[in-house]
């Protein structure tokens, strides 16, 4: 017992002193003062969770509702879920189709959709507005005949960041649902036809139901780095807009706020926790 | 209706999911190749390819800050891979014999930085290394980066090792091995290649790494990605596309070496 216990110290050890207590102390930093040039000053103070809602005037103190913070918020959320949902309605027929494959042919289709997840982020990202730029291949291939006059706008909108979170996580969503299917025994389905179900009655009720910890897993390993999300909203957005892993990061780069900067990841933490634990219970309570 | 015939019901093959599949795959290929077939152009555009040539590989290994960088970011990988295999390896021998009840804590806290998003990652270890008097540099980037390198390794050494014969270490101990001779002769042979994945997985999770690195990196610490996202700042050029092609080629020599780890395995 002793030895386990030595065994696990250390990789225990470094996540809690490392990951959790710096998270932990982040949290305490958002209720402390901004000093001037980043990091805090030991004054307890809720401006940074006031900030998030209202705007302080400069002379008389009077705070006036701003939805500014909130709609970056709303956006991340709106982003993430869209993402989440193109990578389901990606992501299913390919797992399906791939679960489904010959042996030898399902080892090479499930390489092909690991091997991007290997690959760099920043370098993917890269690539990708490579080829929405407006001098890039498919505009220049649509213009070229004819399709259209001028370049499309595909970089630098709300679109090319959809496409860069759905191109980063897409993986994500294929591998748990392949497990999924994998799973699955199909004689469950003639089964359910000998009982007279037709295709529709027998995809909700027999193969929904098996594929749920996958569509779960999924939609969480994409919707949760989808609202943290940085490099996309960075580079395919062009820093025009902003999401809120993009505001989190300024506060401790250009604006140096540390505590609002704290608070805003404080509750990207709790919004991550309350996704997790809901899950977790629900899994528990299918299980009894 | 009972006269359906039954190929329209096998719902194992339906139209159009081999099309998705295709589409998918494709999507996310072609963006890399595009890039890496731009890298070899012998023209300064990204946008016309003018003919072939090494160029700009040149030139990405003749300047002294992309080596430097490069250097930072694989002797970062090596250290962190290592150290979180290592650790991982412990917490996973530890845990195959533990008791169910008492494990499940210890799985929540070995997967925890899985569950946490990158950025919040990144700005509290900014606050705690900043906040502890250790600084921002190549050390905090170390311990940052192992840290989070733990459950990648613990993931596949995990998996090989529950699915190894117990009987072989009892043998062993029937044969009056001491435990140290049976963990060296039995167990660490046999977990190889789960120490092998664990640790290549580890170190190019490692290597992905940019939002945490570009908040520790202090100057002379920079890693590649931090640096290559500093180019950017004059836009996509050909030594961008050299030296990110350059980084598609480490990945797929690590996805070919523990593919065919994984190949020897079975």
């Amino acid at each position: 017992m002793k030895l386990h216990r030595l065994l696990l110290a250390p990789s225990l050890g470094t996540i809690l002193i490392f990951m959790a207590l710096p998270i932990a102390i982040t949290t305490l930093y958002s209720v402390l003062t901004p000093a001037q040039y980043g990091g805090v000053i030991w004054k307890p103070s809720a401006e940074a969770y006031i900030r998030l809602l209202f705007e302080r005037d400069i002379f008389d103190d009077t705070l006036t509702f701003n939805t500014d913070y909130l709609q970056i918020l709303g956006r991340s959320v709106l982003q993430a879920g869209v993402a989440t949902l193109l990578c389901l309605i990606i992501g299913l027929p390919t797992a399906w189709f791939i679960a489904t494959r010959p042996p030898g042919q399902k080892s090479l289709w499930l390489m092909l959709v690991t091997v991007p997840y290997w690959v760099n982020l920043l370098v993917r990202t890269i690539a990708l507005l490579l080829i929405l730029r407006d001098e890039g291949p498919i505009n220049r291939a649509l213009q070229s005949i004819g399709l259209t006059d001028g370049p499309l706008p595909l970089a630098y909108n709300n679109f090319a960041i959809g496409l860069g979170l759905v191109s980063s996580f897409l993986p994500f969503m294929i591998l748990p649902l392949y497990a999924a299917i994998e799973r699955f025994d199909f004689s469950l389905l003639e089964a359910a036809y000998d009982l007279h179900a037709n295709r529709r009655k027998a995809f909700f009720a027999v193969v929904l139901p098996i594929l749920r910890p996958g569509l779960i897993a999924g939609g969480l390993l994409v919707f949760i780095p989808g609202i943290g999300s940085y490099l996309a909203p960075d580079i395919l957005g062009g820093g025009k807009t902003l999401m809120l892993g993009n505001l989190i990061g300024m506060q401790f780069q250009g604006s140096r706020n540390w505590p609002f900067g704290a608070a805003l990841s404080t509750i990207l933490m709790a919004v991550t926790l309350i996704a997790l634990f809901i899950v977790a219970r629900r899994a528990a309570r299918e299980e009894t | 209706m009972a006269l359906l015939d039954t190929r329209s019901k096998d719902i194992r093959n339906l139209p159009g999911f081999g099309l998705t599949a295709t589409l998918a795959v494709a999507f996310l290929y072609a963006p890399i190749l595009f890039l890496v077939l731009y890298s070899f152009n012998s023209g300064r555009s990204i946008s016309r390819l003018d003919g072939l040539s090494w160029q700009w590989y040149q030139a990405v290994f003749a300047n002294e800050e992309i080596a430097g960088a490069a250097l930072n970011s694989v002797l970062l990988a090596v250290i962190a891979a290592s150290v979180a295999t290592v650790m991982a390896t412990a917490a996973a021998l530890a845990m195959v014999r533990m008791k169910v009840r008492r494990k499940a804590a210890a799985y929540a806290v070995l997967n925890f930085p899985l569950m946490v998003p990158e950025i919040v990652t990144a700005i509290a270890s900014l606050i705690f290394f900043s906040s502890v008097g250790l600084g921002l540099g190549f050390g905090s980037l170390v311990i940052a980066h192992t840290t989070f390198c733990i459950p990648f390794a613990y993931l596949p050494i995990t998996a090989r090792l529950t699915s190894m014969d117990p009987a072989l270490e009892s043998a062993a101990a029937d044969l009056f091995a001491r435990p140290w001779r049976r963990f060296t002769l039995i167990t660490l042979p046999l977990l190889a290649p789960g120490l092998m994945s664990g640790w290549l997985l580890a170190f190019i999770v490692s290597l992905d790494d940019f939002i945490i690195s570009s908040m520790l990196s202090g100057p002379g610490s920079t890693t590649l990605p931090v640096h290559i996202y500093s180019m950017l700042r004059l836009g996509i050029t050909p030594e961008v596309n050299a030296v990110s092609s350059l980084m598609v080629l480490v990945s797929a020599l690590v996805v070919i070496t523990s593919g065919l780890i994984a190949r020897k395995q079975t």
